[in-house]
């Protein structure tokens, strides 16, 4: 079967920091219009760099991948630089992702822009206690 | 079924990913014949002009042919022409009955009485309902199985409750609820009883006078007919009752600048200009399910479903939601496979050509009912075969061998 790229599934089947985030300074959730799945993205900024970051959620195989990949790619990085973060990065960091499902593996980057939103304004989101 | 009907549908003939296309979605939506795109296309060409105002020729040909289409349409589903009203589709139908109801017979303190199984089309325009009027919305639960709960609804009927809508064939359970029995019921109660029969009228024999409901609507993309047609069947008395929801041209008798007479029905409910070709387009589909034979069309339907079905619930990853009998289910299964999300069965079979449909199909309080937010659904119509359900099992395999 040609399924997923390979970097999908292995994210998939082990999620990298998976969980949440007790001292988050930044956290934000996102819904999929589409199937109504949820992902919260929490980062923890400390001296304009992202120390930690850690997601949560419920959904398909593309999106927890592209979530669990996406704290990969900023954790250490200076907030400055995950701001410049575009889809193509990440669709490209992903292996390229079929144009039905971009929702889906844009989601978590959506959250995570909010979430760093949040802790530019020290106002933090309040997303529901279910996710 | 004649396996020759497939080659009166041009798209099927196409390729999906250099597969060739099973299309398994047809409860979303049918694909159309060569007669409907035909037709439509001939009156585009041929007669088209204006409905209902023209005095010339060619506009009292357009009107015919309009008019016809609308007898044809109610020739199938057992009523008189003036019974039809032609809608946008299922959901303006819905909006419609809900509009006119609430106007004219829901109270402050009264209770609309809807399902849990319910599309959102049959779900929001109650809620709307309800919340203009100042009227309480209920609704009747659905068991494990996946059936209507039927003394849970007997108990939620009283004499406040003026309103009974509720889904004929479930699109996601694939239940048939029965009608008749609910409506006889609803009826003893002084309630008025709307069916949302989108996924019904398209697959079985439906007459509006056996089911005994007072207002019926479906869509015309989903039997094989164009997109932006549908129908309101409504009781003659009752739509004679019924306010228009859209006003202007068409559906008056006098307009003075500060009021005006509605027409009768069903033009009072056809404001602006309608869709004439895809109502013209939707008499052709008519005509060609009346050549198969609803019966035909409904045995071909179940045949399908038992293929699927005993083959699905055979696998322990596969979890198959509503009724296991196929004499007792619209022509559709929707299941989950163990751990893995339905839009990733969903995009894999897509590699593999076959189209079905991965989310909550518009029903999320009832996908909220068994703790799941989407399950994958396959259905079927007229131009699938044996051979086409048996290519998407082995697919459905291959998907849990890469993914389990
Ligand atoms: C049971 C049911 N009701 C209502 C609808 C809405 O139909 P439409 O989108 O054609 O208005 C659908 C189709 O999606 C349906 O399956």
């Amino acid at each position: 079967m040609t399924g997923y790229e390979e970097i999908i599934l292995d994210h998939w089947r082990h999620p990298r920091n998976k969980g949440r985030l007790p001292d988050a300074t930044g956290s934000a959730v996102e819904a999929n219009p589409l199937c109504g799945d949820i992902v919260r993205m929490e980062v923890k900024v400390a001296d304009g760099v992202v120390a930690a970051a850690r997601f949560t959620g419920e959904g398909c195989a593309i999106s927890l991948a592209s979530a669990s990949l996406l704290t990969e790619l900023i954790t250490g990085k200076p907030v400055a630089e995950v701001e410049k973060l575009t889809d193509e990065d990440l669709l490209s960091a992903l292996g390229g992702v079929v144009k039905t499902r971009l929702s889906c593996a844009l989601l978590p980057l959506g959250a995570l822009r909010r979430a760093l939103a949040a802790e530019d304004s020290s106002r933090r989101t309040l997303p529901p206690s279910e996710v | 079924m004649d396996a020759r009907i497939r080659n009166d549908f041009p798209i099927l003939d196409r390729t999906v990913h250099g597969k060739p296309l099973v299309y398994l979605d047809s409860a979303a939506t049918s694909m159309k014949p060569r007669a409907v795109i035909e037709a439509e296309a001939d009156f585009y060409r041929e007669s088209y002009a204006n409905v209902r105002r023209g005095v010339y020729a060619l506009a009292a040909e357009a009107n015919e042919r309009y008019e016809e289409a609308r007898a044809k349409v109610a020739s199938f589903i057992g009523a008189q022409p003036g019974e039809v009203v032609f809608t946008r589709g299922t959901t303006e139908a819905l909006n419609l009955a809900a509009w006119g109801l609430g106007e004219t017979v829901v109270e402050p303190g009264d209770e609309i009485l809807v399902t849990e199984m319910e599309h959102h089309a049959n779900l929001l325009p109650w809620q709307e309902t309800a919340r203009r009027r100042g009227a309480r919305l209920a609704a009747a639960v659905v068991t494990p199985s996946g059936e209507l709960d039927l003394d849970d609804l007997r108990a939620k009927l009283s004499r406040r409750t003026k309103v009974v809508a509720l889904v004929h064939v479930s699109n996601v359970l694939g239940t048939v609820n029965p009608v008749a029995e609910i409506a006889a019921e609803a009826h003893r109660v002084g309630a008025i009883v709307v069916l949302d029969a989108a996924q019904s009228v398209p697959h079985m024999p439906v007459d509006v006078r056996e089911l005994g409901a007072d207002l019926v609507a479906f869509s015309g993309h989903k039997m094989l007919g164009p997109t932006g047609i549908g129908a309101l069947w409504g009781r003659a008395d009752l739509l004679a009752e019924l306010p228009p929801l859209l006003t202007g041209g068409e559906m008056v008798r006098e307009v003075w600048l500060n009021w005006a007479t509605w027409d009768e029905p069903p033009a009072r409910f056809e404001g602006g200009t309608p869709p004439i070709a895809q109502a013209i387009g939707l008499g052709a589909a008519v005509d060609y399910l009346t050549r198969i034979g609803m019966e035909a069309v409904r045995r071909h339907g179940e045949e399908l479903t038992a293929l699927a079905l005993g083959e699905l619930l055979a696998r322990p990853h596969v979890t198959v939601y509503g009724p296991h009998d196929p004499g007792v289910r619209g022509a559709l299964v929707a299941f989950s496979l163990a751990g893995i999300h339905p839009h990733d069965v969903a995009t894999l079979l897509d590699q593999e050509g076959i189209a079905i449909r991965g989310g909550h199909h518009c029903a999320q309080p009832l996908h909220r009912r068994f703790g799941i937010p989407a399950t994958c659904r396959a259905s079927f119509y007229v131009y699938n075969t044996p051979e086409e359900v048996k290519r998407f099992l082995s697919a459905l395999d291959r998907v849990w061998e890469a993914l389990r």
